[in-house]
């Protein structure tokens, strides 16, 4: 392997020392890149130097994380359990396989009244939605209308592709275990004669925007939504067809917010989704009045057997979205570590400081 | 068909029974039909054809050095790429991939980063074999002459249609297209000179020589008529050997050698034109043999990495298993219960636990497969690429004179500069010049000083200083104004001294060169103009205007003394005897030859008895005084050189010449005087030329060398030709050469012998000690060896010169086997040795000479700071013990102050009981001494002081070893011994150690010691060593490329081996441990997010980071930083690295990239896992969150941590740190948005439409962004500081001192740039060269000499490791406005008299100071010219000095004696 022999030297010829003038040296370029010499900023890690940036990321943190913390506080919440595992419950008589539809009702007292919007969730705990053959599980070009997907599903959704010779639509197993619970809340106005004020749930804009309006869409075509899905079937565990989701047209089928919520996999096993809006009306009342309200549950969905849970929470949101007492505690927590390290620093860059600057000196 | 190639691969001869190819048989191409006498070659076509077919390709001479074809490209270039493991291990990944039931990633996405990386290589790959082609394609079309035979002339074609078997034209100037026998030649002797230096580096000319038989035609040669076959070896890459025989149509054979062959890439010069035929062509020239490319060496760091990739492949199955054992688990919990999210197979049934366990495995090892480093060996390739770019780049290392820099020629070994422990070291042409000077000689016994001579070259010293001084006050003025206070004037002096040493010295000899000659091997004018000894000129004179009257008698020589008669054969010998050629400067050679009636050498008996009938020729000499012979001015000529300086001296010259033709030309010799002829001598070996100038200043110069004469101009003998029968080559083993000649005044036969004195000695005739004559001789012989040791003590390479007469029988004798050796093919060498051993005895002692070698450079100062920066440094060399010492000393390898172990043994028991001897000795002396005196400087206190290893501690003692006990200790029963002497000793000297030794001690530290060998040298000697060290460094010096082709790096001088290894093998080092092991680092933190999440998954092997986002993280959001980094990191600067060399330990000691450092990394990258994963985990905690949506805030705290992690870690942020990060960080975040807005549809099962932009208008996403990874970092953060305030590692401590004070570390360079002048002084070196000696006195002396020059002498105890600083502020307090030569304050203390030469204290201090056992530094001060200001200071203490001397007698001996026993 000849690799390196030299074209230019022999054709050149020029020996290495030959007295090659001016013009021609190998000298080479004396420019601050070349020699390494660029300016450079040279912080050096000690004590000394590094203290400012605890204290600094202490008084920055520590503001920022007794803000969160207290939005955080602001924020009212309720979270009610209705899986139903102990007997006193309620909705203990729905855990029996045998019983197909089931009704029960669970009554709550709002303890302070919620301000602003309030959101609706479903919460499930125990439910890996982030499993990974679950996740996969979905052909989003068939949730997107397409309609040869539509008829032909992806192979990721077997074995929840087919049924019965006809394709299902949608496909897949996040499809197939859609929450089919379904939520109505109550709110006692007398509570003598229990009258109950139905609270108005809102059903869409609880998905996202790009969600509802670009992701997912219904199959093309003129006709009804039940002509659209006409070759396709429902999924094994729905009791209704795709397109009977809701009444509203545009609420029906593939786009039905629900559904689309729903295909959003969580990305931890315990986690809520949301259900409805409850929204803000615009006289002075609080939206929530605090008092006693009942919870109707039309109970279907069975998380008794994995072990799973379920929860309806009420929340009303901040900038920062929900409740969440972590991060303040968090910014709160790591701004007073930080300080209090900025303080040892201190302790010891005065400490040895002395001893330092000598060993400076006699360096 | 014409041009068909009539060359057969086949047995020479069935009588040679050798075996089938191991020749070559070569004939001409233009004959239709071959030899009947050539049983293998028939008449017809078709036979040929045949035997065409069957026999072996012969190359043609086109040049094909690429690898790949258009076609074989991609095959060819995979199957390469997957000889490396990794790769095959990621297309093994991205393979699994495809498997549906286990697959983690859309397959076609798997394959992109494996696919990036090949592509990368491949294309790397693809441009390196473009260049290689264009340079191919270049050369190939190169013209030449080829003979054609059907228009029976020589046509031009290019260079790759030139076949084997060729008729080549060439004229003067031409590069040789292939391996060519010289078949004729336009020199009328058959000669042709080449020049190798595209070969070998060597600049003077080789002559080579026509075949014989063919220089005998007198008519042009004709290759129609060419009808010989020529039988040769096979290709080999030997450069130095050729045999062969030519078997002509009358069956006559001749034999060929290298002297008949011209090589390719050699260029013809001082020919008009030769011929030959083409031997070897192409791939098969030993040229291309030779050519073996740039070598791959595994480094030691890249080792210690292979094995932590070995670990993180161990993490990552452990991991996997992990993994699959949870889900196992998890699916036989959820088995039965009909979970919701449970996905049955596609047939309905469930998944058994096991075989979901084991899809989980796979996956997980899909999954995360990053935690192997795909990119790592890409990234480290291209960081050391660009670092070899810089070490190329680096102006220090670029050498003036020669104007060659460093050549990195191993890519990959760049980091192990950075942790050498053990230098082995040539001492010839790698510690010293290898320019030699002739010194002093003894002829018959006496000796002759050569005091004027020895003054002489310390005049050219001077010279040099005084130039600097004038610069030096340039210097100061110019800087007076600069802020850059005391400390950073002597930095720039020394700065600007260093650099401006060479140009001067090179411009003012380029000047001179350029008058003279443009190849000019070994002739600068110190070593041409030899001052004369006056005693030995007025006896040679005196022989020579006797012998000018005797010349008529009949035995001329007989009537001289013995003595006169001595030294006229000895000046005869320094003449004739060596290889030297005459050539004249400008004109092409013209010969003005003495015709005589014999051609060439006595090559046959009848020849000889023909030509030495009893009738005395006597045309022997012939007194043609008509030629331009005013050589002899020279004599006066360089008489009268004094101070001038070397610029006025070119002015001179001429002057000079004229006066001198002047004054000669009463006596009727001079003639022509206008005609300054100047004869140049190129010869292959400096030695031999210092000789020849060293004979021509006693008048008698070498006016003529051809082939069979040698003529020789005397003043008043006139020209003598004598005629050259035999040249007996020098070798190594018989360590000298001979030519044998017959006397034009005595008509007797002569041998002259000169090699070293320890052969030539034990040839001697033994002389009786009966006879007065016999007692004389014996005298005069136990007086040159008192004078050969003499010079060797004063480092000289000494010579001994002999003469044998020979009688006519006994040559007639001698003859017959010499002929019979010539022309033997098979074991030509052997027999040619034997021949010359049975010439070379019973000889006649004539005298000896010393030759300096002087030591190059900046040598002991290089040696000092490498031994500062902990480096053994071992010279192993051939030089004779007594010269190594010396030449030892000269460079401060050797410490006058230290004891010297010295291993003579006779045998092998003698050796071994001698190395338990010196075990014994050096342990009980090491339990006296403070033990771990090497350890005691890493610790806290940071000592830039010296003082560890300075003689206060107990210095170990240095080991001189001469070759013979050498053999015996590299035996294995004492192999572990020796080592164990060898590693307590602070030095090791091999002396007389042949080239296999020298790699057999370089390969038993490498073994046995695990350590970091680096060799350096620069001959064919070294090349074992080289290639056997870690690190090969060859210095392209006077003995041409063969050490640079095997090394790893060439340098151009010794010296700069320091910032080669002090600097950029730091830099390159401690850049790269840190990034790889920011790379573990990171692969391990990434990894370790995703392993977190499989908790909450159900061990699943799902991902929450996109898919996009983890293939790519790596090879694109995070890679540019890191690569900046480790390009251009810093962690001290460069000229803190030089002043502190000690700093270089911490890359011995792998204290940046140990297994510890490894783990901790290992850990911090788990806990910051940790901290990036359960923080967003708890922030978004039970709530609305998608798997992707969650995971993109992961990815984008991975990435700012990632960022500011190596943040830390930076040392230096240059504009180009600042912009890779940013781009990092825009890159990732314009990818995810874009990423996130192309398709809604496109990339499952991970749907991030919109997920970026949603994420950037969610405050969350923000808070989250900005806690983890500053809460991830507080820790390491927070440890570096403590760590840096409480222990701060020596590099910590450079780095604070560097910054603090950044005028003196970093701005001289500057400045020295600017204000340097185009070309300035020198001398710094050669001021302090001359001080060599005295120089190796302990470090204290500055101190006791600088409060004079302070002023303020209580800056002396409180800062004495400051010692620089102080003086300097003094010295900057003191004489700011004054021209006080800096330069000498700098460098030496006693120089501070310069700046007031009249105050006399200076004296007495100084020559207490002087009061130091070192017995060589008389001769040096004494004989050696001092800085002219120093001179007279040190004439005070002279005196002192002398009384010094003769109560502490040489060290060495004193230490021998003291050790005992065995010594001498």
């Amino acid at each position: 392997m000849a690799m390196n022999y030299n074209a230019k030297d022999e054709v050149d010829g020029g020996p290495p020392c030959a007295p090659g003038g001016a013009a021609k040296t190998r000298r080479p370029d004396n420019t601050a890149f070349k020699q390494q010499r660029l300016p450079a900023w040279q912080p050096i890690l000690t004590a000394g130097t590094v203290l400012p940036t605890f204290f600094i990321i202490g008084l920055i943190f520590i503001p920022i994380g007794i803000g969160i913390f207290v939005t955080s506080n602001n924020i009212r919440e309720i979270e009610i359990d209705y899986t139903g595992t102990e007997p006193s419950s309620p909705c203990n008589k729905c855990l029996s396989p045998n019983v197909t539809s089931c009704f029960c009702t669970i009554n709550f007292t709002l303890e302070e009244s919620f301000e602003g919007n309030v959101f609706m969730y479903y919460g499930l705990s125990n439910f890996y939605q982030n499993h990974r053959r679950y996740v996969k599980s979905r052909d989003d070009s068939q949730l997107n209308g397409d309609p040869s997907a539509l008829l032909n599903p992806s192979k990721e959704c077997e074995p929840y592709r087919r049924s019965e010779d006809k394709p299902i639509a949608p496909c897949g197993a996040i499809a197939n275990s859609m929450f089919n619970d379904t939520l109505e809340l109550f709110l006692v106005t007398n509570e003598s004669d229990l009258t109950l004020t139905p609270i108005t749930l809102k059903k869409k804009g609880i998905a996202w925007w790009t969600d509802k309006n670009v992701k997912f869409r219904n199959p093309p075509g003129a006709g009804s939504l039940e002509e659209k899905f006409k070759d396709t079937t429902k999924p094994v565990n729905w009791h209704q067809p795709v397109y009977k989701l809701d009444t509203d047209e545009d609420n029906n089928g593939f786009i039905n917010e629900d559904f689309i919520v729903w295909m959003r996999t969580a990305a931890l096993p315990t986690f809520r989704k949301l259900y409805r809006l409850i929204e803000r009306r615009s006289d002075l009342h609080p939206t929530l009045p605090a008092g006693q309200y009942y919870l109707n549950i039309t109970y279907n969905y069975p998380v008794h057997s994995f072990d799973g849970r379920k929860r309806m929470i009420l929340s009303t949101i901040s900038w920062m979205g929900g409740k969440n007492p972590f991060l303040g505690i968090a910014y709160i927590t790591i701004g007073s570590i930080s300080f209090l390290l900025g303080v040892v620093l201190l302790v010891i860059n005065h400490k040895y400081r002395n001893s330092s600057n000598t060993a400076d000196i006699t360096i | 068909m014409e041009q068909e190639l009539a060359v057969a691969e086949e047995p020479a001869s069935p009588r040679r029974r050798r075996p089938r190819r191991r020749t070559r048989t070569v004939r001409s191409n233009l004959q239709p039909s071959l030899g009947a006498e050539d049983p293998a070659a028939g008449a017809s076509k078709g036979e040929r054809l045949l035997t065409r077919g069957c026999v072996q390709h012969l190359a043609d001479n086109r040049l094909k050095t690429t690898k790949y074809t258009l076609l074989s490209f991609l095959p060819k270039n995979l199957f390469e790429q997957f000889h490396r493991l990794a790769n095959v291990y990621f297309v093994f990944i991205a393979l699994l991939n495809f498997v549906p039931a286990v697959n983690a990633f859309q397959p076609g996405l798997a394959l992109a980063p494996v696919l990036f990386i090949l592509a990368v290589t491949a294309i790397k790959d693809l441009w390196e074999d473009y260049s290689r082609h264009r340079s191919d394609h270049e050369i190939n079309h190169l013209g030449c002459l080829v003979f054609s035979r059907e228009e029976k002339k020589y046509v031009n074609r290019y260079w790759k249609e030139i076949r084997v078997g060729d008729f080549v034209h060439l004229r003067c100037n031409e590069i040789i297209p292939a391996d060519i026998l010289l078949l004729s030649s336009s020199d009328p002797d058959g000669l042709c000179h080449i020049e190798t230096a595209n070969l070998d580096g060597e600049t003077n000319l080789k002559q080579r020589q026509v075949v014989r038989g063919f220089s005998e035609l007198v008519s042009e040669f004709n290759p129609l008529t060419f009808t010989s076959v020529i039988e040769c070896e096979k290709p080999n890459n030997d450069l130095s050997r050729f045999r062969g025989c030519i078997i002509h149509s009358n069956g006559e054979r001749a034999g060929l050698h290298k002297e008949n062959l011209l090589l390719r890439g050699c260029t013809i010069r001082n020919t008009e034109a030769v011929a030959g035929i083409v031997i070897y062509a192409g791939h098969e020239t030993k040229a291309l043999l030779n050519n073996s490319g740039p070598r791959y060496k595994r480094s030691q760091l890249e080792r210690q990495m292979n094995c932590d990739v070995l670990w993180c492949v161990l993490l990552l199955v452990f991991m996997s298993l992990f993994s699959a054992v949870g889900h196992g688990l998890w699916v036989w919990r959820y088995q039965e219960k009909k979970a919701l999210f449970d996905v049955p197979e596609s047939d309905g049934s469930s998944l058994s636990p096991a075989t979901a366990a084991v899809y989980s495995f796979l996956t997980m090892i899909i999954v995360l497969q990053v935690l192997i480093p795909v990119s790592l060996y890409v990234s480290i390739e291209i960081v050391k690429l660009c670092q070899v770019y810089f070490i190329n780049q680096d102006i220090e290392l670029y050498d003036e004179e020669t104007d060659s820099q460093l050549q990195c020629r191993a890519l990959n070994i760049t980091e192990d500069l950075g942790q050498i422990q053990y230098i082995f070291s040539d001492k010839t042409g790698t510690l010293t010049e290898n320019k030699m000077v002739f010194r002093r000689c003894t002829v018959s016994g006496i000796e002759y000083s050569h005091d004027a001579n020895a003054q002489r070259l310390a005049r050219y010293q001077e010279v040099d200083s005084e130039e600097e001084e004038v610069i030096s006050r340039v210097g100061t003025v110019s800087q007076r104004g600069s802020i850059g206070s005391h400390q950073s004037i002597w930095i720039t002096h020394r700065n600007q001294s260093i650099k401006t040493h060479r140009r001067t010295s090179s411009r003012a000899e380029a000047k001179r060169a350029s008058m003279l000659s443009k190849h000019t091997a070994f002739s600068s004018p110190m070593e041409k103009d030899i001052t004369p000894d006056p005693k030995l000129l007025e006896k040679v004179s005196e022989c020579d205007r006797f012998l000018a009257i005797a010349s008529h008698q009949e035995h001329p020589l007989a009537h001289l003394s013995p003595e006169l008669s001595d030294v006229f054969d000895f000046f005869i010998a320094l003449t004739i005897c060596n290889t030297v050629v005459v050539t004249s400067p400008d004109q092409p050679r013209q010969k003005v030859r003495v015709r005589l009636e014999l051609k060439s050498p006595v090559k046959t008996i009848e020849d000889f008895l023909r030509r030495f009938t009893p009738s005395r020729q006597a045309s022997g000499y012939s007194n043609t005084g008509n030629l331009a012979t005013n050589k002899s001015s020279h004599k006066s000529g360089s008489s009268v050189l004094s101070s001038l300086s070397q610029d006025s001296m070119l002015l001179k010259l001429e002057e000079r010449l004229g006066q001198a033709a002047s004054t000669l030309a009463p006596n009727g010799y001079s003639s022509q005087a206008g005609q300054a002829e100047e004869l140049r001598y190129e010869a292959e070996s400096p030695d031999e030329a210092a000789l020849v100038y060293a004979a021509r200043a006693y008048s008698c110069t070498l006016v003529h060398r051809l082939q069979n004469q040698v003529s020789v101009e005397l003043p008043h003998l006139g020209r003598l030709t004598f005629e050259l029968l035999h040249t007996l080559g020098f070798d190594s083993i018989r360590k000298r050469m001979s030519v044998v000649i017959r006397h034009p005044l005595t008509d007797e036969i002569n041998v002259y012998t000169k090699g070293a004195d320890s052969v030539v000695m034990d040839l001697l005739l033994p002389c009786s000690s009966d006879d007065t004559r016999g007692r004389h001789q014996k005298k005069i012989r136990s007086r040159t060896q008192h004078y050969l040791n003499l010079y060797a003590v004063e480092g000289l390479r000494t010579l001994c010169i002999a003469k044998r007469v020979l009688s006519k029988e006994e040559y007639a004798c001698w003859l017959q086997g010499h002929i019979e050796a010539e022309s033997s093919v098979n074991n030509r060498e052997e027999l040619l040795f034997q021949s010359a051993i049975r010439l070379e005895t019973n000889l006649h002692l004539l005298g000896a000479t010393g030759i300096e070698d002087r030591l190059q450079d900046g040598v002991p100062e290089t040696i000092a700071k490498l031994r500062q920066a902990g480096l053994q440094i071992w010279v192993l060399t051939g030089d004779k013990q007594e010269t190594a010492i010396n030449i030892a000393y000269a460079c401060k390898l050797l410490d006058h102050g230290e004891e010297v172990i010295t291993l003579n043994a006779e045998s092998q028991e003698a050796c071994a009981a001698l190395l338990d001897q010196c075990l014994h000795y050096v342990r009980s002396k090491g339990s006296q001494s403070s033990p771990e005196n090497t350890e005691s400087d890493v610790s806290m206190g940071f000592s830039f002081n010296p003082a560890s290893t300075s003689p206060a501690s107990g210095p170990s003692p240095s080991l001189v070893i001469d070759g013979r006990s050498l053999a015996y200790a590299l035996e294995k029963s004492l192999e572990d011994k020796f080592l164990f002497l060898a590693k307590q000793c602070r030095s090791v000297l091999c002396c007389r150690s042949t080239p296999l030794q020298k790699s057999m001690v370089v390969k038993l530290v490498r073994s046995k010691l695990k350590a970091m060998t680096l060799a350096i040298g620069d001959g064919a000697n070294d090349v074992s060593m080289i290639q056997v060290a870690d690190v090969g460094v060859g210095i392209s010096g006077q003995e041409g490329m063969q050490a640079v082709m095997a090394s790893d790096f060439a340098v151009p001088r010794f010296r700069y081996l320091e910032r080669l290894l002090i600097v950029h093998g730091h830099w390159c080092y401690s850049r790269l441990a840190n990034m790889v092991l920011y790379f573990f680092y990171k692969n391990t933190m990434f990894v370790g997010l995703l392993f977190w999440f499989q908790f909450y998954c159900g061990f699943s092997a799902s991902a929450m980071i996109d898919q996009w986002y983890l293939i790519f993280f790596n090879l694109l959001f995070s890679s540019l930083p890191q690569l900046v980094t480790g390009v251009l990191d810093k962690d001290v600067p460069a000229n803190m690295l030089l002043k502190e060399p000690q700093l270089y330990k911490s890359g011995q000691n792998m204290e940046e990239y140990r297994p510890r450092a490894f783990w901790l990394n290992m850990v911090d990258a788990a806990f910051q896992s940790l901290v990036c994963f359960f923080i967003p985990y708890l922030a978004y905690y039970d709530s609305d969150v998608d798997v992707f949506t969650w995971g993109t805030p992961v990815t984008a705290i991975a990435l700012l941590t990632f960022l500011l992690h190596l943040g830390i870690e930076t040392k230096t942020w240059t504009w180009l740190n600042w912009l890779a990060c940013g781009f990092s960080t825009f890159l990732f975040f314009s990818v995810a948005l874009i990423y996130n807005t192309s398709c809604a549809t496109c990339y499952p099962p991970s749907n991030p439409y919109w997920t970026m932009q949603t994420l950037l208008g969610d405050p969350l996403f923000y808070l989250t962004c900005l806690i983890a990874p500053v809460s991830a970092l507080l820790p390491r953060l927070f440890f570096k500081a403590l760590l840096g305030s409480l222990f701060p590692t020596q590099l910590q401590m450079g780095r604070r001192l560097a910054k603090k004070f950044p005028s003196k570390y970093t701005t001289p360079k500057e400045t020295s740039t600017q204000a340097q002048p185009p070309g300035d002084p020198e001398t710094a070196f050669s001021g302090r060269r001359t001080m060599g000696p005295s120089e190796s006195l302990p470090k204290d002396r500055q101190l006791a000499c600088s409060p004079e020059a302070s002023g303020e002498p209580s800056a002396l105890d409180t800062n004495m490791p400051l010692k620089d600083d102080t003086l300097l502020e003094g010295l900057g307090t003191q004489v700011p406005g004054s021209s006080v030569p800096r330069e000498a304050v700098s460098e030496e203390c006693p120089g501070h008299s310069n700046g007031k030469p009249t105050s006399e204290s200076p004296a007495a201090p100084l020559s207490s100071l002087f009061n130091l056992p070192s017995f060589s530094s008389l001769n040096w001060i004494s004989s050696l010219s001092l800085a002219s200001g120093l001179g007279s200071v040190l004439q005070l203490s002279r005196g002192s000095l002398q009384m010094d001397k003769q109560d502490s007698p040489p060290q060495p001996d004193q230490d021998l004696r003291v050790l005992g026993r065995y010594i001498f």
